[in-house]
Formats: structure tokens, sequence, C-alpha cells
């Protein structure tokens, strides 16, 4: 591993993409790292583009992470990773979750939501190393579709497998989802880190 | 020791309580609400939603007049409400220590203005020092209380939106003052705190005097760091901004100030004279800079990096390039497909949103609308466009009575919402009933302070700290300023909004419409949501329904045969019920709830 390792996790409001940080925030925490996160967020309540910036590594110094730095894009909805594509080093990265959620624009029909060869061919001039996550089918399998985040972290964990064990991915996660949720996430969680092994 | 993981505000919560801050008092505002939301939580603390800035600012005030540390806490605008107070502080000092926490908000995520709060400082004679991560953040909080006490004046604790919600390791420490047994007793001392023009010409070179003081102080202050590296370069940095140069100047030698006011003059006499080149690094105004330049020492900074927006690596690494600070070589590789047609995700009024219903009506009326800050902001945009001026806190009251006096061909209204009225809405509003003008005020009632995240306010029966209350009624309160017309509506009753509206604009003079419906996120509200149906045999695509810019009512894929238009669908994923769209269709093509539940 190098010596700073860059995080970009982006999706909508309410999809749970800042609990995902989080828990990726504590795995670094517990794994012994300086760890910094910047959470990037508008007005909106619902609905909106949320990211958050991590790092992990000896010493960190900026919160924010610099266009063209990011080594794992970690996105849970397929048009936000399109927003966030340039910010990746090009062939770093980069894990998308397929859900999809229609901004405004598109249901009123003046805009066209992006199909899954366009999110290919868009990430493509970034980085060939492209994880297309089935996250809503591989949660409801788990139990929930909510997990759906918890699917894409598994399918991250796979590559700290030396740094970082999968009891600690677990650990974390039982720390930061509700109790009556837990085996759903730990279910979405393996079965994430499963599908990408 | 235990190290935390903590954003800024939650750390300088933190610090408040180890420092024994005993009073703290805030308005919510984007980006410093979680302090209070945080400080909260400790029972040692007495901690409360003010109505706004300048009252809590007063609240800390008197606190800290008592005796007891206290701490006010606001966003950077908020500061501009609490200027009077914070002069006045100023002046007389207080006998314990004060900290003025302000987060100023630059690329204005939460804002109407990006305005650089460290000029109130020098402006008001107050020292202003500003954490680079949640560390500082937390320890800056009883390094400012004990300055403040060393120095008998208010003390600034600048934040920016980085530092307050970016999260870093934090060591704790415990709290270290002791609770007093019994009330200490109000010293009374009437030339230091009766601001009358004949104190306060005594008072005026005290404060003068006390700043050349903390100047000194400042020299040897732990947080003003030099970390000298090559000398080619040497940069003056503070806040976030030290973060953002240190990564990417590896290698230079660096100023990192922890008090940016006011400046410790021989050290950046002693560190300009030790490098070749002399750049400041700082967000929004040149501030340092212009220090630095009136102490006649060469420097750059403005003309290399933006005044506008915030900084960032990227932005950093990329001025310093062009200004010829780094090599070509330093540029970070960026690939950057074409993305320019991709649709947008702006903010916008959620599903079930109260505020839609009263905006539906004024489109209906054609009026024109003076509006405030709050969620119902976000009516200005597409498809509704039904507000048209947005300034400040409580503007909207005041410039629809000036829009009144100056006479214009339209109907109009001023919208504002329960916590903003509180805010700064209440004088303006007496101005109306005073001064008569044909003004009709539609106070957004929905029963919370709903765009920081649901915050407690006078209307709601609830404190900070979870006591309940008396609840304010707005119906009493416009009559008792003297408003003979005022309405209570439902505004997901369109046709009770209309009858109001109607009613008010048919009549001449002052009028008050309370709009009360709680926000659809309240947990209560959540309760209620159920997803409203389209009869797709009635729905013939007419797009009246898509007017009202609710994010569950989308184009279907199926077509009208007849018009060849889409007709309309409802998300029952985000679909609270509200029932406005059924209210609008004239085909009576959306069921309303109880014909869903038939």
């Amino acid at each position: 591993m190098k010596e700073i390792t860059n995080f970009l996790l982006a999706g909508v409001g309410g999809q749970g993409t800042l609990l995902a940080s989080n828990v990726l925030a504590h795995i670094g925490v517990k794994a012994g790292f300086d760890v910094k996160k910047a959470e990037v967020h508008g007005m909106a309540q619902r609905g909106g583009s949320v990211s958050s910036h991590m790092r992990w590594g000896e010493k960190i110094y900026s919160p924010l992470i610099g266009r063209g730095e990011v080594d794992y894009l970690v996105v849970f909805e397929k048009l936000e990773a399109l927003r966030y594509v340039s910010m990746l080093r090009p062939g770093g990265t980069a894990i998308v979750g397929n859900m999809r959620i229609p901004p405004l624009s598109v249901s009123s029909g003046d805009d066209v939501y992006p199909g899954d060869e366009e999110v290919r061919r868009i990430v493509g001039e970034v980085t060939d190393d492209f994880h297309f996550v089935p996250s809503m089918r591989l949660a409801e399998e788990a139990g929930n579709v909510r997990a759906h985040n918890i699917v894409v972290l598994g399918v991250l964990s796979n590559f700290f497998a030396e740094r970082v064990p999968p009891e600690t991915w677990l650990e974390v996660i039982a720390e930061w989802v509700p109790q009556k949720f837990l085996e759903v996430n730990r279910q979405a969680f393996r079965m994430g880190r499963e599908i990408s092994q | 020791m235990t190290k935390e993981f903590l954003a800024g505000n939650k750390a300088v919560a933190r610090g408040a309580y180890e420092a024994g801050v005993r009073v703290a008092a805030a308005y919510p505002g984007t980006p410093s609400t979680e302090i209070l939301e945080n400080l909260a939580r400790y029972d040692a603390i007495y901690s409360e939603w003010s109505p706004n800035e300048k009252v809590a600012l007063d609240v800390a005030i008197g606190a800290a007049y008592a005796g007891s540390r206290a701490m006010a806490v606001m966003k950077h605008v908020g500061l501009n409400v609490a200027a009077d107070a914070f002069f006045y502080a100023s002046m007389t000092g207080m006998e314990a220590g004060l900290v003025v926490v302000c987060a100023d908000d630059p690329n204005m995520y939460s804002s109407q203005n990006e305005q650089d709060n460290r000029n109130y400082a020098k402006f008001a004679r107050v020292p202003c020092l500003e954490p680079s991560d949640s560390q500082e953040a937390k320890d800056l909080v009883g390094v400012a209380l004990d300055m403040s006490e060393q120095f008998d004046g208010p003390v600034m604790l600048r934040l920016t939106t980085r530092i307050s919600h970016s999260d870093t390791l934090v060591e704790l420490g415990k709290r270290t003052a002791e609770e007093p047994a019994e009330p200490t007793e109000y010293r009374i001392d009437r030339v230091k705190y009766v601001m009358v023009p004949g104190n306060a010409r005594r008072r005026h070179p005290v404060i003068e005097e006390r700043i050349r003081q903390v100047q000194a102080f400042a020299e040897t202050f732990p947080y003003n760091k030099v970390e000298m590296g090559d000398t080619s370069l040497g940069i003056v940095t503070n806040g976030v901004a030290y973060q953002y140069a240190r990564e990417v100047f590896p290698d230079a030698s660096f100023l990192k100030l922890g008090m940016t006011y006011p400046l410790p003059e021989q050290m950046l006499r002693d560190f300009a004279a030790q490098v070749d080149r002399l750049v400041v690094i700082e967000e929004l105004d040149p501030f340092i800079e212009n220090e630095i330049k009136l102490m006649g020492i060469p420097v750059e900074g403005k003309n290399i990096f933006p005044l506008c927006g915030e900084l960032d690596p990227t932005v950093v690494r990329q001025s310093a390039i062009e200004a010829g600070l780094l090599s070509e070589s330093a540029a970070v590789e960026i690939k950057q497909p074409d993305t320019k047609g991709l649709p947008g995700r702006p903010p916008l009024l959620c599903p079930g949103c109260p505020h839609r219903g009263v905006f539906v009506m004024t489109n209906k009326f054609k009026l024109v609308v003076t509006g405030d800050i709050g969620c119902y902001t976000l009516g200005f945009l597409p498809p509704l466009s039904a507000l048209h001026t947005c300034g400040c806190m409580g503007a909207s009251i005041g410039v629809a009575h000036g829009v009144s006096k100056a006479g214009i061909a339209q109907k109009h209204v001023a919208v504002i919402g329960d916590s903003t009225f509180f805010h700064t809405g209440m004088p303006p509003l007496l101005n109306v009933a005073y001064n008569q003008s044909d003004t009709i005020v539609l106070i957004l009632d929905n029963r919370t302070t709903a765009m920081t995240g649901h915050q407690q306010h006078p209307g709601t029966g609830t404190t900070l700290m979870g006591q309940p209350t008396y609840a304010v009624e707005f119906e009493e309160l416009a009559r008792a300023m003297g408003f003979q017309r005022v309405h209570t509506v439902d505004p997901y009753n369109l046709k009770e909004v209309e009858a109001a509206l109607r009613d008010c604009l048919e009549a001449a003079g002052p009028a008050v419409i309370i709009s009360r419906r709680e926000c659809a996120l309240l947990p209560e509200a959540r309760k209620q949501w159920m997803a409203l149906e389209v009869n797709e045999e009635r729905c013939n695509g007419c797009g009246l329904c898509f007017q009202i810019g609710c994010p569950a009512i989308v184009k279907s894929d199926k077509l009208d045969p007849k018009t060849q238009r889409a007709i309309a669908w409802i998300d029952p994923m985000l679909c609270t019920g509200c029932e406005i769209c059924a209210q609008v269709c004239a085909r009576k093509a959306i069921l309303f709830r109880d014909q869903v539940a038939d």
C-alpha cells in the first residue's frame, strides 16, 4: 500500500453515503492510520448530490483530495459516478453500485439518464479498473435493498485484504448499523466481498 | 490517551466542555449548527437556541458579566446580526472568559455571501484564533477563554466550513473547571459596564492598548509556529489553508498562524528575512497579506491565489504552477471526460413539502413574492419560480413594506418561515402594522427550523435541552402588533390558501396569513406518509401536475392514446400523500388518499 490512500465516496442524499463514509473512516482508525474525512454537501435535505473525501495514511494534512488524486472512487448511484469520475487518478479504482435515482429534470422529461453503456464508456476514459456492482440485487438477496451501500463496501474491502481483515470491517459495521438490520448488513458485506474475489 | 475521530464542530463543543464553559447560546446556521447540538449533551453546561445571534451573544455576554465562562456560536452572517453586541462586548470586557465562535462559509455551500469575519475581529479590536484541524478546534476554545480573561475582552474563534465539517483525530482531556458551591456575587462596576459616552471615551484607549498587548503576546503564542524547510519559499498561512499548502509544498518553509489578528510583527519580520520569497496562502480576503503589507514587508498572496471561493489542493497547486512557484512537472494528471450534458441534481423542495401549496397559490394569483432564508427559498427554482427576492434573514417583510410604499402594478406578498420570523421577522412585521401598508405576510409555519436539520424554536414548545416550554402563537402575536386581518390555513388545502389570499388581496391594509403544516420530514409527519396513485385512463398528460415541482411525480413511459403525451406516474418511494397534485389535476386523474385506500 502506498503512503496515503485517498477515497472519494459519493451518492444521493438519503442513500447512506455518509453512513458508509463513517464506517470507512473508523475502519481506517482501527487499522492504525491517521484519518481525515470531509463531507461536502449543499443545501438539500434529501435528494441532492453528497460526497465525502476520506484519506488514510501515516500523516495526513489536507482533508480534501486534489482532482486526479483519488485512488478509490466509491459511488452508490450511477449518475453520481460520472459527476465525480474526473477526481479519480487515471488508472485508479472505480467501484460503482448500480442504483439509479433519476433527478427531477429526468423525471420531467427534460434530461436523459445515461444508460449503463454510457456509464462504462465515460468511466473507461479515466480507468480500466472499473467494478460495476449489482448492489441492488445483492442487497435484496441479503434481505434489504437499503444495505446496497454495505455491498459496495464489501467489494472495496477486497482491496485491503492484507492490511485490514474482514473481521475489522464487520466489527465497525456492527457499530454503525441499527441492531435489527445487523444480520442483513453482514450478509450484504459478505456478498459484496465474494462477488469481487 | 484515547483519540476520538471528531468533526471540528463536535470538537469545539468538547473544547467548551473541557474548558469549563457554563453558558452557551446560538442560533442554528450552517456550518455552525452542530456545535450547540453537541454541547446540549453535556449536563454541566446550560445551552440554548436563542431567537437570533444578537440575542445569543447578549446572553453569553451576560453570563460572562456574571462571572461564568460563556460561548456564543453563529455562522458568519450571524455576526452581522450580532455585531452591535460584539462591539460593546469588546468595549466593556467581562468578568469571565467569553469566546465568540463564528463559522465562515467559503464557497457559500449554504449562505448568501462569502464574507471574511476576520475583518470583524480587527474592526472591533477582538483577537481572532483559527484552528487548522479538529484537535486545534478543541484546544483553541480553552486558549480563547484563557486569553479572554487575561486581556479582559472577547476572543473570536473563527472556523470555516471545511474545519467545521471535517473529521480528524482528537486527543480528549478532562473538564477542568469546578462548579461553584453557591452563586457568585454580581460585581458592580458602573464605569466599566455602562457604555454612556463619558465611560465609553475612557474605555476606547483601554481596548486599543489591549490589542497592543495581545500583539506582543502573539509573538510567543505557541499556535503561531515556524516550520523551516527550503528557504527559497516562505509561506504564511492559517486554518485549513495550511493543510492544503503543506500538501502542495512539502519542502517549503512555513509560518502557520493560529492567531490571525493581531499578527506577531517581529515573528513575521524574522521569517520574511529568512526566506527569498514570501507568500500568503489564505482563503477569502487578503487579510493577513494586507496586515503584512502595512508593516512594509514585501509579500504576495491574492495575485497568485483566488480571493473568491474555497481553496483546495487542486486550486493551490494550479495557482502556484501558473505563478511559477511550482514547476509544470508538479501538475497532477487529470482526465476529464466530457460530461457536460449530464443532468444536474439541484436542491429541491422535498415531496410533501408544505411550502409547495403556498407557492402554487401565489403563482395562481401571479403575485410578486419577497422571500427570506429557509427551505422555502428553493421556491425560486423552476418549475415553480415563485420567489423573487432573498437577501438575508428577516428581509422579506421590510422589503415587502418598501415595495408597497413605492407602489407597483402587481399584487405582492412576503413569505417567511417560522424560525426566521422569530429571528428577525418580528420588528418588520410590527413596522407593517405601525406604518400601515398593503403588505400581506405569509408566515410559513412548518413547526421547526427545517433547513438546518430540525432545531427547536420559540414556537415549538421545547428547548434545545429538551425542556417543555411556552409555544408562541403567531395569531395572538400578530393581533397584539395591530393586525386585524389574520388567517390561519393548511397549505395542503389549496382552496383554503386561495380563499385567505383572495380575502387579503381584495381588502386594503396589512394582513397576516399563517400557513401551518409541519415539515413532511418530521417523525410525526412521516407516520402519515402514504403514496397516491394516478388513474391512467383519466390522465391525458396535460402536465399541470408537473408544474408543482414535486420530485415524486414523473412522466411515465406510457403515452395518452389521443394526445400522445406522456402520462403522469407517482413514485411510491417518494410520495408522502400531501394531495397538492391531486387538487391541481383538472381531470381528477390523481387519486386522493381515501380513494387510494378504497
